[in-house]
């Protein structure tokens, strides 16, 4: 069973939850409309289609947008050697979806994860604490807003207090796809 | 008069039946342990809670972070060829093979990942297997170190001096390589590296043969990997394990076979695959992968186009000016190129919208990139599926029930590394 056909299948089993799969670089992704829905698609495609293999789930965070988050499960079946990439969109008020655990177990880390940089919650996931950084830390850093410098805090010690080398440069550049002036704060005005 | 007694000798199973029984009457209680973070049997900063009943562990919460440097941050901030020197410091006991694992996965996101010149795709097998021994000989000889075979671990640090001279003749630098670069390599190979890769194999197959000697057949290894942790194929599938962890289990399934990248579809090599899922399966296939990736160099030395000195001038890099640097003399004298040379320096490779993941078959297991990108120098999001991490994930499942001594062997067996879990 190819990806496509994969992809149908759930799209045949969840109707207009699933969007049109795409293919980008002879991958396939399908999104759910509803996040909420995520544990039975995933359920559906571990048991129903053979998914037994949950490479990574990520999470970006489309800053400005709405819905904010977005969490993205790459689903592998060894047995048929296929990939499939499911997306879900989370809205910045709710910042919570429920636990794939059961489907799988490995989503107990990649969750745990999520939370600790993004602060998406999971609902259902019984050890929901942070993994990388430690307990307490007041942010999550890989927001779009939280500066690559770091933010003072109230909890000296614990958090950054001090402006981090790297700021203002020499690598650090801003992501768009501006003039160089835009993307590189420290790049010299040209003379009007 | 003497009198004849019978005296009941009951075999060892029932023996510890009887003692389990027997300690089940003895009120006592546990005892919580911090193993590390600076712990020698954890390669790094592993810190793991162990909950103890006597000596056996009843609980295991291992915490992991304590090398975390936000790199996935730090990628959103800078183009994609500024983050090659990022990989180094990953798994850093096989730098070459994270460079060649990122640069696959930009590459993938600009579409010309089929299109690499062939010299580039052996040379990059070739760093990639290297890196795979390196990686392979520094975790079984601090295994055997853990476990008490200190002679193992003299052995295989000489062997793998030889692959950092290797790769500082290639590279430049022996710890980080930052040897790829998007569409191809930073430079060729110097003219003598294949005679230097011969001469190192045939020293490396003799030192491998020893240490096998050592281990291998050793009663005193052998009982103490044999059967401890087992991971089922099932188990080890539901907790995403990858690489020699996964194989170890019995799960038939190696990413240069299953989607294979580069030259490997043109290359013979086995699989080797567990039968248990202990510790000594993880082993055993460890050793093997050594081997296979040595029958890999091999058929790479005799095949690789252009042959050791390159006399045929094979490109090593995509001949395509947006993606690749052009030659200093072409900049200092063509306009068009000196326009790619700083539109490339300054803005990056321009890469499409769009987001792919691709996985690559490192030593410690599957490295993953996922790449969402809205166009331009910079990922808009760069996630790094780290192999090492999620194998680890499995300790707090596996400890339990074993004994304190048990667990530097467990650690060593999962062979992970705490640069690239922490990220």
């Amino acid at each position: 069973m190819s990806a496509l056909e994969s992809a149908n299948k759930i799209k045949a089993k969840f109707g207009d939850l699933i969007s049109e799969p795409t293919e980008f670089r002879g991958e396939i992704t399908i999104k759910l409309a509803d996040a909420e829905q995520i544990f039975e698609v995933c359920n559906f495609a571990k048991r129903q289609l053979g998914f037994d293999y949950l490479v990574d789930i990520s999470s970006v965070d489309n800053y400005g947008e709405d819905p904010r988050w977005t969490v993205i499960y790459e689903l592998r079946s060894l047995a048929n050697n296929v990939e499939l990439r499911l997306k879900t969109d989370v809205s910045e008020e709710k910042s919570e979806l429920p636990s794939v655990l059961g489907v799988w177990r490995t989503a107990n880390w990649h969750e745990r994860e999520i939370y600790d940089m993004m602060g998406i919650r999971f609902s259902g996931h019984p050890d929901l604490r942070r993994i990388l950084m430690w307990e307490g830390y007041p942010y999550f850093q890989l927001r779009k807003d939280f500066p690559l410098a770091g933010k003072p805090t109230d909890l000296p010690g614990v958090a950054f207090t001090q402006p981090a080398p790297l700021e203002g440069g020499p690598f650090v550049t801003i992501p768009s796809s501006g003039d160089a002036i835009g993307r590189e704060p420290r790049v010299r005005t040209p003379e009007e | 008069m003497a009198t004849v007694q019978d005296i009941e000798i009951r075999d060892s199973a029932a023996r510890t039946a009887a003692a389990v029984e027997e300690l089940q009457d003895i009120p006592g209680e546990k005892m919580v342990l911090n193993m590390g973070p600076s712990h020698p049997a954890t390669h790094g900063v592993l810190r793991i809670v162990l909950e103890l009943d006597g000596e056996v562990i009843t609980k295991a919460d291992p915490d992991v972070g304590y090398l975390h440097r936000g790199d996935e941050k730090i990628a959103e901030n800078m183009t994609y060829t500024q983050f090659i020197p990022y990989t180094d410091r990953l798994d850093y006991l096989a730098p070459l093979a994270n460079n060649v694992a990122y640069a696959l996965a930009v590459e993938k996101l600009l579409g010309i990942h089929d299109k690499l010149p062939p010299r580039c795709q052996y040379i990059r097998v070739m760093c990639a297997e290297l890196a795979r021994i390196s990686a392979h000989l520094l975790g079984l000889g601090a295994f055997a170190m853990d476990t008490g075979a200190v002679t193992v671990f003299l052995l295989t640090f000489t062997e793998r001096e030889k692959i950092y001279n290797l790769a500082e003749a290639a590279s430049g630098a022996r710890l980080t390589t930052s040897y790829t670069r998007i569409g191809g390599l930073m430079r060729d190979i110097p003219p003598t590296w294949c005679d230097q890769i011969r001469q190192f194999l045939k020293e490396f197959a003799v030192a491998l043969a020893e240490a096998e000697t050592l281990l291998t057949r050793n009663r005193i290894w052998v009982d103490r990997l044999r059967d401890l942790a087992v991971v089922s194929k099932e188990m080890a599938i539901d907790y995403g394990l990858s690489g020699p962890n996964l194989r170890g289990s019995g799960v038939d399934f190696d990413l240069r076979k299953a989607q294979p990248y580069l030259c490997y579809k043109d290359l013979e090599f086995d699989i080797p695959i567990g039968a248990v899922g202990d510790c000594y399966d993880r082993y055993l296939v460890r050793m093997e992968e050594m081997r296979q990736s040595m029958r890999i160099l091999e058929q790479c030395l005799n095949k690789i186009p252009g042959g050791a000195d390159n006399k045929t001038k094979e490109p090593v890099n995509v001949a395509d000016g947006k993606i690749t640097m052009p030659s200093k003399q072409k900049v200092m004298s063509s306009m068009e190129e000196l326009i790619h040379q700083f539109m490339l320096v300054t803005e990056g490779v321009n890469c499409p919208p769009g987001e792919i993941y691709f996985g690559h078959e490192n030593p410690k297991g599957e490295l993953g990139f996922y790449i969402n990108s809205k166009g331009g120098g910079t990922p808009y999001r760069l996630k790094i599926r780290a192999p090492s991490f999620i194998n680890l994930s499995i300790l707090g499942e596996l400890i339990p029930g074993a004994m304190i001594s048990d667990v530097p062997v467990i650690l060593g067996s999962l062979d992970f590394v705490m640069g690239e879990s922490d990220r």
